[in-house]
């Protein structure tokens, strides 16, 4: 046990106390770890702190939307012979606390779906006859257990959730005992003055922070720390806080090391921001005559947890990606994944599953029609009569497939000493992908134009084959090869997969498409091609294997919209973690 | 649903809230769609401008809220009430929610499947579409929609009439609605087949200047802690933008759209390759609307600027060889077209 509490324990344990106290007002807070006692512990804090009978729900991250929103009570509708709805469990849970394991595998249809509900303090549900409004003013808690190299919990709801509490690496015997907080009955809450809001919206642009939601959860919490202490006012020491725990984990960029008012000359606040006047990235504008925001922004810019800069730039790059992640596609229609409507048809046939409110649907309105025609009083006659013809099923869509390209520069000037590297980096990521079942496509370039050398496969033995028998050698068409892996591209899509690509070349274009030489046409048609490529929205990475970090192979990158990855002197190995960085 | 945040006291976002007014006063525009980041107030606007719209007055009883004096669009059994001498009642316009986990029987109306358990009848219940004939259907999250829905709310949008063949039932209602819906693109695509339907399309952004986020923090802040207090000091400004709404749908038959307008509108749209003719009709009928208004008796140059971002942006061809966005192509037309 440690004499001074751990901070990081100290920021995740007082979000717990805040949110106990304010559930829907926070939103709620993600929590990011394994399952494990640190998680236990923060839980048991929130229990803790909870008001008496405040409700705690647990739900998993699949739950159906009729048990999320609310729905038609099946077995009370037919025994009762009349409509019965029943609630779902945010609206069960309102006034408390809803905690979603396994959160990052949270569809993002229901993710939405709970950002609606948080949003509007209400659970609406409109289906299945049923058209209910409930009051749920929650709180969500959700447990975000993905790896590194996982979506993590969708960023709609994310968004709307007050804190971000990273509890891995934290470990509980350092955790503070756990004692009631006689502050729990907090004071009115005292008003928001101009200064608070212009530091904690001034720190917010200094980091980055675009959603107008960060500084009102910071104001929220500022507030609530005031009240906690029963002070009139809002220090500075409480807007400090509310940065560290709600700006920080946000943040997309440091501040600049310079304190800004060095930058600017201090203006009277009324005309310190005109409309408009450049990006308030570097210049936050002091808007307070105290030289507050910079300790606000010290505080948060401190709590910035480790290595969330990396993954901040990661993910930048992988902005142009569009709709198509590596488990974000949508394919053709199979047993597990969200529904994508009803149909009448064989509930045995493969790819779907039986709706049963919908078959009972379908077969209500023939109930006396078909009593009748039957004509047998029979007391083992069914008391609902289905037909075939009534069966209802339900579509599913399945995550799909995701096939990695790999478009390899085979020419003489990408060096044939650079290809063995090359190789080894391809064979790494193919062992991989076979781990996750992706699928890999080799595509080699070299001389006049590209060759498949692999068409996309599962085969880990028919992959090391072809690669081990490329040739090299010759001049570099890599418009020709941009073509045809945008053909490739296009192709995957059409069967419902997701292609990801990785270029390996020096980007150094001396074959034009009509294999003529001549390194002018050559690069323009390479840019160009690259350019239509990006519009398939395929995510790319380009590996610059030329000796120094080329130019060319950088507009390249550019222009495909690829993270661009200059490895002058890599080795298969930091090849393949440098991909797996791009397309993760 | 609690108190709606005013529309007047929404901070900046000013295409975004011209735009909805435009869609307003003339429907005829076509749609609204918001795009934009998380946190920009998108939500927030489409709700406010439902307690911004005047009462519109309705058949009393008629489940597709039909109106009294319109006889080509009215349901099956509204010329039998006409006939009657049903009464009229005022009704606010609705502005219908799409939740995103609705069920297809549930937008479109069903089997009113309580009577047909306890009484074996085949009755009709009208459904969301139904709801939201002569109003708005507010589709948050539009992008992530499910397939099918997105594609029967295509058709119905396009001929304002719901047909519903299910079920043994044989049913068809006008459903005329703008849609409105906002999203993220970040978070999915939206169809392009959709994204045409759309008559207007606004990119919603984060205010760059710390003042005007300063502001939004502020009024937010003070709308949480006193909502009724906070709507009340806000009621003369919404009232006035009714007033303004309501006179500028009766000035609307009387503004003029020139044939030089309409032409110039053809040239940008020509210029600009747009598919099709409907963003054409988008924008002439926008900067229509947007000069009835302004008050203006014509439509000008001016108002055919200011609509051509909106109504244009969603419909040009992507180019893959030119990086520009949207936006910036529509800007270097419309700088091609009326001069700098």
């Amino acid at each position: 046990m440690s004499a001074i509490p751990d901070p990081a324990w100290a920021r995740a344990l007082l979000a717990a106390r805040l949110l106990a106290c304010d559930p829907h007002g926070l939103g709620g807070a993600r929590l990011a770890g394994p399952p494990g006692p640190a998680r236990e512990r923060w839980l048991a804090e929130l229990r803790a702190h909870s008001p008496a009978g405040a409700k705690l729900r647990r739900i998993p991250a699949r739950i159906p939307d009729e048990r999320l929103l609310g729905g038609l009570d099946l077995e009370a509708t037919l025994a009762a012979g009349a409509r019965v709805a029943r609630g779902g469990v945010l609206a069960e849970a309102d006034g408390g606390i809803v905690l979603i394991a396994m959160a990052e595998t949270l569809p993002p249809a229901t993710a939405a779906k709970i950002c609606m509900v948080l949003d509007a303090g209400t659970a609406t549900a409109e289906r299945e006859g049923v058209s209910s409004a409930a009051p749920a003013r929650i709180g969500v808690v959700a447990f975000d257990e993905a790896e590194p190299d996982e979506t993590p919990l969708a960023p709609a709801l994310r968004e709307r959730l007050a804190f971000d509490v990273d509890l891995a690496g934290l470990r509980v015997a350092d955790a503070p005992p756990l004692e009631p907080d006689p502050m729990d009955q907090a004071a009115s809450a005292p008003a928001a003055d101009e200064a608070t809001i212009g530091w904690l919206c001034a720190a917010a642009a200094a980091l980055g922070v675009d959603s107008a939601r960060a500084p009102l959860f910071a104001l929220r919490v500022a507030r609530a720390l005031a009240a906690r202490e029963g002070v009139g006012r809002i220090d500075a020491e409480h807007a400090r806080v509310a940065a560290e725990l709600v700006l920080a984990p946000r943040a997309t960029r440091l501040p600049v090391d310079e304190t800004p008012a060095s930058e600017s000359p201090p203006e009277p606040p009324s005309d310190s921001a005109p409309p408009d006047a450049g990006p308030p990235d570097e210049s936050p504008s002091p808007d307070t005559t105290e030289k507050l925001d910079d300790r606000v922004l010290a505080a948060a810019t401190a709590a910035i947890p480790p290595g969330l800069l990396a993954r901040l730039q990661a993910g930048a790059a992988g902005r142009v990606r569009g709709a198509g992640g590596r488990s974000g596609g949508v394919g053709k229609s199979g047993a597990r994944g969200r529904p994508a409507g009803t149909m009448a048809g064989d509930p045995k046939r493969s790819g779907v599953r039986l709706d049963l409110i919908a078959t009972l649907r379908a077969a209500a309105p023939w109930q006396r029609l078909r009593a009748t025609s039957a004509g047998e009083p029979d007391v083992s006659a069914p008391r609902v009569r289905v037909h075939h013809g009534d069966f209802r099923v339900r579509r599913l869509k399945p995550r799909a497939v995701s096939t990695t390209i790999f478009a390899l520069d085979a020419s003489g000037s990408s060096a044939l000493h650079r290809m063995a590297e090359a190789k080894g980096a391809v064979e790494l990521m193919l062992a991989e992908c076979y781990v996750r079942r992706d699928r890999v496509a080799v595509l080699a370039f070299r001389g006049r134009g590209a060759e498949l050398a692999l068409p996309p496969t599962r085969s880990l033995v028919r992959a090391k084959r072809a690669l081990a028998g490329l040739p090299g050698g010759g001049g570099t068409p890599i418009a020709s090869a941009l073509d045809a892996a945008a053909e490739l591209v296009a192709g995957v899509r059409r069967q419902g997969g997701t292609p990801n690509l990785v270029v390996l070349t020096d980007g150094r274009a001396n074959v034009a498409r009509d294999g003529t030489g001549g390194r002018e046409a050559a690069t323009a048609q390479a840019l160009d091609a690259a350019k239509a490529l990006r519009a398939l929205g395929a995510r790319a990475v380009l590996i610059d294997t030329a000796a120094r970090p080329s130019p060319d192979a950088r507009a390249l990158g550019e222009a495909l919209g690829a993270l661009y990855l200059p490895l002058p002197q890599a080795d298969a190995r930091a090849l393949d973690r440098a991909i797996k960085a791009g397309l993760g | 649903m609690g108190i709606a945040y005013p529309f007047s006291a929404i901070v900046g976002q000013d295409e975004l809230k011209t735009a909805l007014c435009v869609v307003v006063v003339d429907p005829g525009v076509g749609g609204l769609l918001a795009l934009g980041d998380r946190g920009t107030g998108k939500s927030t606007a489409v709700r406010a401008l439902a307690a911004l719209l005047p009462k519109m007055r309705a058949v009393d009883g008629c489940a597709y809220a039909c109106d009294p004096d319109g006889d080509d669009s009215a349901c099956g059994d509204c010329p039998a009430r006409a006939r009657r001498g049903a009464k009229v009642k005022q009704v606010p316009v609705p502005v219908v929610d799409l939740p995103l986990g609705a069920t297809e029987d549930r937008v479109t109306g069903a089997l009113d499947l309580e009577r047909a358990l306890t009484r074996g009848e085949k009755a009709f219940e009208p459904g969301l579409l139904a709801r939201a004939n002569r109003g708005f259907l507010y589709i948050d999250e539009v992008n992530l929609l499910e397939d099918h829905l997105v594609d029967l709310l295509i058709d119905v949008a396009a001929s304002g009439e719901n047909v519903v063949e299910r079920e043994g039932l044989s049913v068809r209602h006008p459903a005329k609605f703008t849609l409105v819906g906002s999203g993220n693109p970040e978070e999915g695509e939206l169809r392009p087949q959709l994204l045409d339907r759309f008559g207007l399309a606004v990119d919603v952004r984060t205010p760059g200047d710390v003042a005007a986020r300063v502001e939004v923090v502020k009024r937010r802040d003070a709308f949480e802690r006193d909502r009724a207090g906070f709507v009340a000091a806000w009621k003369a400004a919404d009232a006035k933008l009714r007033n303004r709404l309501v006179a500028a749908r009766g000035r609307l038959a009387k503004t003029e759209t020139s044939d030089a307008a309409l032409a110039r509108a053809a040239g940008l749209c020509m210029k600009l390759g747009t598919d099709g003719l409907r963003g054409e009709i988008a924008l002439v009928r926008a900067a229509r609307a947007l000069a009835a208004f302004e008050g203006d008796p014509a439509v000008t140059d001016a108002h055919l600027r200011r609509m051509a971002a909106p109504a244009l942006r969603h419909r040009l061809r992507r180019n893959p060889l030119d990086d520009t966005g949207s936006t910036a192509r529509i800007e270097r037309a419309l700088a091609e077209t009326f001069g700098a």
